[in-house]
């Protein structure tokens, strides 16, 4: 009898294999085993498969062709469409881009891993001379390869699991919905993001969040103090729930001292600024948190920063907590 | 004369095709191809110096912290600035876990898995090759796999996560380590020694370390039949693979982890069996054979990059770098010429670099490093600042960084004007690997290492196992 388990077809194109090898960090259970849970075969990933050479290109041209097929087709890595897709030939020298498209419209579904293969990511910064495109957007808008209104034979739009890189969970956690049928479209983002992780903020559980509070603020990363004010932090705007699902055991950029760059977002790898500096107007913030207007932030900001115990004011430029709350004070006998 | 078109290449990190004319039966020439091309040296030209920490991570998923090292060692340059020692200490044990996971990813995931093919099926060892080495299913796969995700917390504590971390500043790094967490730090560092003492080598990290010579070798693979290494030198010796890939035979490394003393690795230029100084002046690029502007040899530092794919003459997006006009290899064989270990050493001086002293150089050199990591977390001061802050003007226009990753060799070369960079250059170790043909003629290491093989059979084996002798990374190739 045939198994009953979900084909899984893994490709790469203009990328850096970086959300692969973070999917390396799963624990509990590591990667095979979690996706073997998931009942998911993965039928082909070009970093672990054994077969190589001409079986892949049979495989790989028999998906194209329908004769084999795939149940989720994920992506690693920009669509190269620049110059003809010569930025990325296959060894027979047509088109990476071409076989993507021809697997992509006949599998089950469609999974972009990663900023790059969802919306172009760090593949398209700059002049874009490669025309680095994701599956089905442009940045941030509808269209790259398959085109904005690309529905797979699922009826899901491409499931985007943005993230420069991405969480092991998130992809881990897509692919088990997935396999079983559990994801729709309303359990997408208008990015295509799962909002399981996207419709949380950065900012959610960040353990700067005193200093946010308080508006005490880290002139430079390494400092205590948030970031946001002057260090380049989007994590108030960002959408993903990287401080209330640790990376490798128990870290976030937080965490490890320096700002959230926003990693998740289409156009992160063009901020118009410098990734470490925050533009201001007027003193305040051009980016401000996420849903806030302006007049309440600028006066909740000035209000909270004439609040700030010295604790907090201090520690902010400190590398570390040099002041500790203090104890409740001794009641009377 | 016949040509034989292999590609794509999986279990190794980006895009890689090959062409092979055979000639008599044996290879007469082989042509090297990176096929996927990104542009992360114009990507970077206009942004502020400090921008490159963002963006150069991203040319890599394996190699990620390599990178930010070289990128934020060339910026100190920039700045004049340099991380206190502590700072450099936690430098060292951010990158050194890279390497060692890389090392670990490589010889499990991407190279021992080609032994356990049907088509070996009749050798001695297949069986026990089989079992533990399959691709995915392999015995020794989950057991590595845990092991090495307990080792990556070492990011998660001390980077933020991994890969693409911020953490690495040109004045040091973003976070302090407290009591506890070194702790728990040398808690997952033991964890994972002990999964190296079982699993890997059935001996302990120092004895693996000691041994010196063929002899002390060939004693160690008899003591431990169950280690993996042991079964990986059985497979070794019955397919001859130290006759296997041979290239030029030079080797090119940078400084490997510095500290107050010098460095753990030196940096340097090995060739005829002795090591010269590393001139770095002497480093060029030519673009001959790639699908880019310029021909002829140019320094690093006085070229720009552009894309012709209407090329007619390449077959690559690989640049050729060269050192005083001759090719050279890098990866962790030569960092251990560099450093004069005697069990390698004798191997090359016998055999060169083959399939069998680069595999033997990158394992040997994980029971090195581990060791090496520990002290370096003894010896932290956790009362040390690790950052020195990075000024608000550069007081350099141009500066390079270098570095060893996993691979080999990685350079920057970054030029600055009006306070933006004006041209950012990267030569990364499989660039000088799998480097196609110079304006000369001159074939690149792997070129030369596939001439002479005989590969009829359906899967060419044994070019596949000297493609991932090298451990290459494409992605970082062309970047």
């Amino acid at each position: 009898m045939a198994s009953k388990n979900k084909r899984l077809v893994w490709m790469q194109s203009g990328g850096c294999g970086g959300c692969t090898l973070s999917l390396l960090n799963a624990e509990t259970p590591s990667l095979f085993q979690a996706l073997k849970d998931a009942g998911i075969d993965l039928v082909w990933h070009p970093s672990f498969s054994e077969a190589s050479l001409d079986q892949v290109q049979a495989l790989l041209e028999g998906l194209a062709e329908g004769r084999e097929t795939v149940d989720i087709l994920c992506l690693e890595g920009a669509v190269m469409t620049g110059a003809d897709g010569r930025f990325h030939l296959l060894p027979d020298g047509s088109p990476m881009s071409r076989r993507i498209e021809r697997i992509a419209r006949r599998a089950g579904c469609v999974v972009a891993v990663g900023t790059c293969a969802a919306y172009g990511g760090i593949s398209a910064a700059g002049d874009n001379h490669t025309g680095a495109v994701g599956l089905s957007h442009q940045g941030s808008q509808p269209g790259g390869l398959l085109g904005g209104d690309f529905l797979a034979a699922n009826g899901l739009p491409v499931v985007n699991i943005s993230g420069c890189p991405t969480h092991p969970g998130w992809v881990l956690e897509t692919l088990a919905l997935l396999a079983a049928g559990a994801l729709s479209a309303r359990d997408l983002d208008p990015l295509g993001r799962p909002r399981f992780y996207a419709d949380k903020l950065v900012h959610h559980g960040c353990e700067k969040n005193e200093f946010y509070e308080f508006k005490a603020s880290a002139t430079a990363p390494g400092q205590m103090g948030c970031l946001m004010e002057h260090v380049g932090c989007k994590g108030t705007q960002a959408h993903a729930d990287c401080n209330s699902r640790a990376w490798n055991g128990e870290g976030s950029c937080l965490s490890g001292g320096y700002p959230c760059i926003n990693c998740t977002s289409p156009d992160f790898a063009d901020p118009g600024h410098g990734f470490f500096h925050t533009p201001q107007v007027a003193g305040f913030p051009v980016g401000l948190p996420t849903d806030m207007p302006k007049a309440w932030f600028v006066a909740l900001s000035t209000l909270s920063k004439s609040a700030t115990p010295h604790r907090v004011r201090h520690n902010a430029t400190c590398d570390r907590i040099t002041l500790p709350p203090s104890l409740p004070k001794k009641s009377k006998p | 004369m016949t040509r034989r078109l292999l590609g794509p290449f999986n279990r190794v990190e980006g895009d890689l095709a090959v062409t092979l004319d055979f000639t008599d039966g044996k290879v007469s020439r082989a042509a090297v191809s990176a096929p996927l091309f990104r542009g992360f040296e114009r990507m970077l030209v206009g942004r502020e110096p400090l921008d490159a920490l963002a963006i150069v991570p991203r040319i890599c998923g394996i190699c990620s912290v390599s990178q930010s090292v070289a990128a934020a060692r060339a910026l100190a340059g920039l700045y004049g600035i340099r991380p206190p020692a502590d700072g450099q200490r936690v430098i060292n044990l951010i990158h050194a876990v890279e390497n060692v996971a890389d090392h670990l990813s490589h010889f499990y995931l991407f190279f021992l898995p080609d032994f356990a093919r049907a088509d070996y099926a009749d050798r001695p060892w297949f069986a026990e090759a089989e079992r533990r080495f399959k691709a995915q299913q392999g015995a020794a796969t989950a057991p590595m796999l845990e092991a090495r995700a307990v080792l990556m917390r070492f990011m998660g504590t001390l980077a933020g996560h991994w890969p693409h971390t911020l953490a690495l500043q040109p004045g040091g790094v973003t976070r302090v380590i407290q009591a506890a967490e070194r702790v728990r730090l040398q808690q997952w560092l033991r964890a994972f020694r002990r999964f190296l003492e079982t699993h890997t080598f059935g001996d302990s990290l120092e004895a693996v370390a000691a041994i010196d010579s063929e002899r002390a070798l060939q004693d160690y693979r008899s003591r431990r039949p169950g280690a993996d290494l042991a079964l990986f030198l059985d497979i070794a010796d019955d397919l001859a693979l130290s006759a296997l890939g041979r290239a030029q035979d030079r080797f090119i490394a940078a400084e490997a982890y510095p500290d107050e003393q010098g460095c753990w690795s030196p940096a340097g230029l090995w060739r005829n069996g002795a090591t010269e100084a590393l001139d770095i002046a002497a480093i060029t690029e030519d673009n001959h054979s790639s699908w880019l502007a310029g021909s002829g040899a140019h320094g690093p530092g006085h070229a720009d990059t552009v894309p012709l794919p209407d090329k007619a003459e390449a077959y690559s997006w690989s640049k050729a770098p060269r050192i005083g006009g001759q090719c050279a290899e890098t990866g962790a064989l030569a960092r251990a010429l560099m450093r004069g270990e005697p069990l390698l050493q004798e191997m090359t001086a016998r055999q060169g670099g083959t399939v069998l002293t680069r595999v033997l150089a990158r394992v040997t050199e994980i029971a090195r490093l581990v060791p090496l990591m520990e002290s370096w977390l003894t010896a932290l001061d956790l009362e040390a600042v690790l950052l020195a802050p990075t000024p608000g003007t550069i007081v350099a226009q141009e500066a390079v960084g270098l570095t060893e990753a996993a691979r080999g060799m990685l350079g920057h070369w970054v030029l600055v004007e009006n306070e933006r960079i004006s041209r950012y250059q990267i030569i990364a170790p499989t660039t000088w690997n799998f480097s196609p043909r110079d304006s000369a003629g001159q074939a690149g290491p792997l070129e030369l290492a596939l001439e002479g093989v005989k590969a009829d059979d359906p899967q060419a084996l044994q070019v596949q196992h000297i493609v991932r002798s090298f451990d290459p990374c494409q992605v970082c190739t062309t970047h």
